[in-house]
């Protein structure tokens, strides 16, 4: 590898496996380059360099609330800053002597074939057994939905999925890594990472942050895909665990969203469960979880793709965004903030710093429809959410916004407008798509032609009101 | 017997090529693709390019110390481009650098000025042009001409099918490292040592001795790496050799797809005729192949979707011509099937048209038509036919009458959810249909302390070849599985070997294995047998001891092989194995090209919503002919892994080019293939023990490629479910059926057009990248 002629980087510390490593190295380069390049441990796989294969999955331990927590990555979109004071486990530090259970459940039924995706598997198998997720079938399943495999169809890894869940049936209410580790499902020395994370963390200083730096990091799951050559070198301000941007809070009726927050974060709050029935649903349509174990909120937002889940999730709820300049801050609503393909109401020194909506009232509905060519862990040829507040079987209220239909996510305030005050009748439903089609400008791509697009976004209008009027007649 | 891997697999442990660990003083190479799919290259500006830090050198087709050419049919690709450009991402450049970033940073500085010609993506246009592979062929059987009069129902159309990305999960790759007296040894990720082999020859000058390629395993390969391995290896080769230093070149995802040719997208017209019983009396099919920019393996491609565009069906008249038709893709190439399985969606589509036109399942005419033992095939050989048994025990063990009746009911009752049911049976003729390539090699070791070292022509990419030739090893010898390594693929080793393909590596490697292994027993019987002074055939190895006349003797396996050496018996053999029986004449198209056969039936079940025109597959029931399977761990994995990649094939993985011949789905964001979340809730396999003798190893038919035609269902069951949602619109038979294609044809109108290909109009990607 080259050598980087760099002046005084800023020391990273973290422990990798059962060993505390620290380097110099540029806090940009992506975890997987450093382990398997410069720790020399190869057994986590390059499969795609984008986050869409999951043979790069390692597990990232952290403190959190003095409780020590795992979660699943992809190695090949986190930069070295983003595990600054953690624990990194890879495919070498679940090895034991002979197999673990989970590696036996593969091995027994037959889960591998050429094998050049498996670590990625038993690694997220084992982010399951660490976590706190109920021990369902389901869930583990759950836990490789960002793992890709071109060889078995999957049906063997089910069933070892399905003898994984066994394995953590008898957890019960054990802390996972206890458990883990008193039950040799995991190397016993996890049990002692807890206390060596909290001494790491007090050594550290905590200041990682170049003073010049000129790229802003969050998850990295989008800029690492647009610009992975870029960021390697680059003095980047890592925005991840900046505890000023976490946390989903609850203010008289707004919901307040770090910008920091992950996709995860949103998924598990309780806020947001009570609020949104279907969150888990809406959640599973959107990439996978070791993507969402760090795509941040407010990266969704910032990296104004026109088919950002979560800003057509956000846009319907019609949120406001805190844009910061240091002591200096702003709001503006989110349906404010695209003014062009890629081109945002923010200047170059903003940042965005939380989210906040009105939460449903007892009387709004919310759906959220996604059609991609894959359901799961796919890109979508075009999103739509709907918040609608119906009063009798008038549309008081309604706010439809739509993705993958023009340069930028937006509302559909046409529509909307036309909805507002009517009932919902199939010839409403009909004229309200018309108007639709008058308002956006698909485009043919690798996702979908025009004419696909204009006819989805119409099967989605119809989609959430079906809905909408499901939930109401319940 | 689990997969001889898996316990270093599920650890981590287990060595591909970005494993092996560097020698000192390797540097990186990267490779400048064409950014056009057809021109003149004008000017090559490296000048920027080469001053960038840390860049060795950057070589062009001038620094060819051989011929600057890798085609293996017909010798029309160039290693590197010389003055045309053939189809974007064609190799003009390779650069070589001290580090991988330095190399791709000067990749990006090199500049191309390219005279654009024009641009051919469709195979139907390069056919009308004249611009043909190798010329047409055409099957034969009977005389379609004078059969027609005798057809009730005649029935034409068009269908397509699409490409399809190997996505191997390790992307291509080699590392190439001098060695003494000009020679070089490979590491590869190639299906086919010998052709990296002969590549890595004509583009460096040096004779095929002095070039070692070495394999330990790959992560994935479906036909991708059986001769598109040979380019990474011939540029890693050819810097090496004029370097003096190690050189490898393991490419980024993004370069793998664009770089590198896919499954054969195919376009055909046919035309079928049935009598008042509804056999199929005449086919006539013309089929149209989508090349790419060389010939690549598409002659031999062509050949096999020749060979089974009847599939599993008895045909008296038929008539069947294929173009290999040379557009500006990437050369297209093997995958899992080689060109059956769009012979077989073209029938399929025949079958489907003629039934839903008579307003009949198309279970019936496929039905009425199973191949019976003794037909003939339109290229001469006899059928030993299963398809009636396998088609049978599947229809009444899934108790198919039930399935259709609750998907008539569940269809009456819901609206906006629609089931379809198809049936889909397969027959697929094993052996490579080049006859020559029937051979293989093994050389077979046992030491002194008992254990014994295996080497041959297989590859093992997750197939479990290696595993059932160590099956056939501790068989004959009768000793533990622990007891046998089976060593790395190597040219020194095995040489002129037939790739891993055509699903018969197992069959021809496992048979030389047991020649090989066979060969060591009988001299160490002979051995014990003289010493006894009874019969040879008295002799037998059992649980790793001697057994005479059916007594266990003290003598166990390690003081067999220590007497057998101290009394100089040969405990190495090197065996060959060339599959009998086997023959065919291109000039006639006619022949016995097959060893045999393997067959099958699936029934699968989707449904379809029909407000998002999103699906899932709820069940693939399949009843499948495996001889007599030797290892029903591998057999399974290999059927349940071959349903998804077709169901894949069929479904959502659509590879986009545009008019300029830009590959527009580029990475994984792009093309998708089978997550865990999206395959069938249920795979049911059936294990058919077949009686008749075959030629297959142990009798376990050849298990690779069969099944993923079984996927070809999924497309028929789809329009199955579209159709009993509207069935008065036009919906062409055009795979994959994305759900793009379901929406459209569930609310599509009664016109019928020429069918659109799905093309970018515009500049950027709804991400930009």
């Amino acid at each position: 590898m080259v050598t980087l002629k760099k002046p005084a980087l800023p020391l990273i510390k973290f422990i990798l496996n059962n060993n505390e490593v620290s380097t110099s190295l540029p806090a940009g380069m992506v975890l997987l380059d450093f382990v398997r390049y410069h720790q020399h441990l190869t057994g986590t796989k390059v499969g795609c360099n984008e986050g869409d294969c999951g043979a790069c999955t390692m597990l990232v331990g952290e403190l959190r609330d003095n409780a020590l927590r795992y979660r699943s990555l992809t190695s090949c979109l986190t930069p070295l800053g983003n595990v600054h004071g953690k624990h990194v486990v890879t495919i070498e530090g679940l090895n034991m002597e002979g197999l673990n259970p989970i590696q036996q459940a593969m091995f027994d039924e037959s889960a591998t074939q050429c094998g050049f995706c498996t670590p990625g598997f038993v690694v997220s198998l084992a982010g399951f057994c660490l976590s706190e997720k109920n021990a369902t079938t389901q869930n583990a399943i759950a836990a490789v939905d960002g793992n890709i495999c071109r060889c078995t169809g999957y049906k063997s890894i089910e069933r070892a999925a399905a003898k994984v869940a066994q394995l953590m049936q008898a957890r019960q209410n054990t802390e996972p890594v206890a458990f883990v580790s008193e039950n040799r499902i995991l190397p016993d020395w996890f049990s002692g990472i807890k206390q060596r994370l909290q001494i790491l963390r007090t050594a550290l200083n905590g200041q990682l942050h170049p003073t010049d730096a000129v790229e802003w990091v969050g998850g990295g799951t989008d800029v690492y895909v647009q610009k992975h050559d870029t960021l390697k070198d680059a003095p980047i301000r890592f925005l991840f665990d900046d505890t000023n941007l976490k946390g989903i809070n609850q203010q008289g009726n707004r919901c307040i969203i770090g910008a920091a927050a992950t996709v995860t974060d949103l998924a598990e709050s309780p806020i947001m469960q009570q609020h949104f029935p279907h969150l888990a649903d809406h959640i599973k349509l959107i990439s996978s979880t070791p993507i969402r174990n760090i795509a941040t909120i407010g990266g969704n937002l910032i990296n104004a793709s026109p088919i950002g889940d979560l800003t057509i999730f956000l846009l319907a709820l019609d949120a406001a965004l805190i844009l910061r300049n240091n002591d200096q801050q702003r709001e503006i609503p989110l349906r404010q903030l695209y003014k062009g393909y890629k081109k945002l109401d923010r200047q170059a020194d903003e940042q965005l710093a939380s989210v906040s909506f009105e939460l449903p009232r007892h009387n709004t509905y919310f759906s959220f429809e996604k059609v991609s060519k894959r359901t799961n862990l796919d890109i979508a040829s075009v999103n739509s959410a709907c918040c609608c507040t119906l009063q009798g079987d008038h549309i008081h209220d309604i706010r439809i916004s739509a993705g993958g239909v023009a340069p930028i996510p937006r509302l559909l305030e046409q529509t909307n407008t036309f909805l507002k005050g009517r009932s919902v009748t199939d010839t409403t439903i009909g004229q309200a798509i018309a108007i639709a089609q008058t308002e956006i400008a698909p485009i043919s791509d690798a996702r979908g032609t025009a004419d696909y697009k204009r006819l989805l976004l119409a099967q989605l209008i119809k989609a959430h009101f079906m809905t909408v009027l499901q939930h109401a007649e319940h | 017997m689990k997969n001889i891997d898996a316990y270093t697999h599920v650890r981590g442990e287990s060595i591909y090529l970005d494993d092996i660990p560097l020698i000192q003083g390797t540097l990186f190479g990267a490779s400048f693709g064409s950014p056009m799919a057809h021109g003149t290259i004008v000017n090559l500006d490296l000048s920027e390019a080469a001053a960038m830090p840390g860049v060795v050198r950057i070589f062009t087709y001038k620094d060819i110390t051989g011929e600057n050419q890798i085609g293996g049919i017909v010798p029309d690709e160039p290693l590197l481009s010389d003055q045309e450009v053939h189809f974007c991402g064609m190799p003009v450049a390779f650069v070589v650098a001290e580090s991988i970033d330095a190399a791709r940073a000067a990749v990006k500085k090199i500049k191309a000025t390219i005279e654009p010609l024009r641009v051919i993506t469709d195979p139907r246009e390069a056919q009308a042009l004249g611009e043909l592979i190798i010329p047409p062929r055409t099957f034969q059987l009977g005389n379609t001409n004078e059969a027609w009069s005798q057809c009730k129902h005649i029935f034409e159309g068009r269908a397509d099918t699409n490409g399809q990305e190997h996505l191997y999960i390790e992307t291509q790759g080699a590392y190439a490292v001098p060695q003494e007296y000009q020679a070089i040894k490979i590491y590869s990720s190639t299906q086919g040592p010998t052709a990296v082999q002969r590549a890595v020859s004509r583009v460096t000058g040096l004779p095929m001795h002095q070039v070692e390629v070495e394999v330990n395993r790959l992560g994935g390969g479906f036909g991708g790496k059986e001769d598109q391995a040979n380019t990474w290896a011939a540029l890693c080769a050819l810097a090496a050799h004029l370097l003096k230093r190690p050189v490898k070149y393991s490419l980024h995802r993004m370069e793998d797809m664009a770089m590198t040719g896919k499954r054969h997208p195919y376009s055909a017209d046919f035309r079928i005729g049935l009598n008042e019983e509804l056999k199929i009396v005449a086919y006539e099919v013309t089929f149209y192949q989508n090349a790419g920019a060389a010939a690549d393996l598409s002659p031999a491609v062509m050949e096999r979707t020749l060979f089974h565009c009847t599939n599993s069906y008895f045909i008296p008249n038929v008539k069947a011509t294929a173009y290999s038709c040379r557009t500006h893709l990437p050369p297209n190439t093997a995958f899992r099937g080689f060109g059956g399985p769009q012979g077989m969606f073209m029938i399929e589509s025949a079958i489907a048209k003629a039934a839903e036109t008579l307003g009949i399942e198309a279970s019936v005419i496929q039905e009425r038509n199973l191949l019976q033992t003794g037909d003939e095939f339109p290229y001469g050989q006899k059928a030993q036919s299963e398809a009636p048994e396998c088609w049978h025990k599947a229809t009444e063990l899934y108790h198919l009458t039930d399935l259709r009746k609750e998907t008539t009911v569940f269809n009456a009752a819901n609206k906006w959810y629609k089931k379809g049911l198809a049936c889909m049976p397969v027959c697929f003729g094993i052996s490579f249909t080049k006859t020559l390539m029937n051979q293989a090699r093994s050389l077979v070791h046992v030491y002194t302390d008992g254990s014994v070292g295996i080497t041959t022509g297989a590859v093992e990419m997750g197939q479990g070849v290696n595993t059932k030739i160590l099956q056939v090893a501790a068989k004959v010898f009768s000793i533990q599985p622990d007891k046998i390594k089976i060593h790395t693929t190597n040219t020194f080793k095995i040489a002129n070997t037939s790739p891993s393909a055509a699903s018969a590596t197992a069959d021809l490697n496992g048979k030389a294995t047991l020649l090989a292994c066979t060969a060591i027993a009988n001299r160490l019987k002979k051995m014990v047998a003289e010493e006894l002074s009874v019969a040879e055939d008295a002799i037998t190895l059992q649980d790793e001891f001697v057994w005479v006349n059916g007594q266990k003797t003290d003598r166990d396996w390690k003081s067999l092989v220590m007497a057998g050496h101290i009394k100089r018996i040969g405990l190495s053999e090197h065996a060959h194995y060339a599959t009998p029986e086997i023959h065919f004449d291109a000039t006639k198209e006619k022949g016995h090209p097959f060893a045999y056969h393997v067959y099958g039936t699936a029934i699968l079940g989707v449904t379809v919503d029909c407000i998002r025109g999103t699906y899932t597959v709820d069940t693939v029931k399949v009843v499948h002919d495996f001889g007599s399977s030797m290892n029903t761990a591998v057999d399974l994995g290999q059927i349940e892994g071959g349903i998804v990649q077709g169901i894949g094939w069929m479904t959502m993985e659509e590879v986009v080019y545009d008019k300029e011949g830009r590959l527009r789905s580029n990475a994984l964001s792009t093309y998708k293939v089978p997550d865990i979340y999206s395959v069938p809730k249920e795979i049911a396999i059936d294990f058919l023990q077949t009686p008749h003798d075959n030629l297959a190893i142990f009798r376990s038919k050849a298990v690779g490629e069969p099944p993923l035609m079984y996927g070809i269902g999924a497309y028929f069951a789809l329009r199955n479910a579209v159709r009993a949602f509207n069935n008065k619109g036009y919906f062409p038979f055009d795979a994959p059926m994305t759900p793009e294609k379901v929406l459209m044809a569930l609310y599509a109108t009664q016109q019928e057009g020429i069918i659109q290909p799905h093309e970018e109009t515009s500049k950027h990607l709804a991400v930009d990248k």
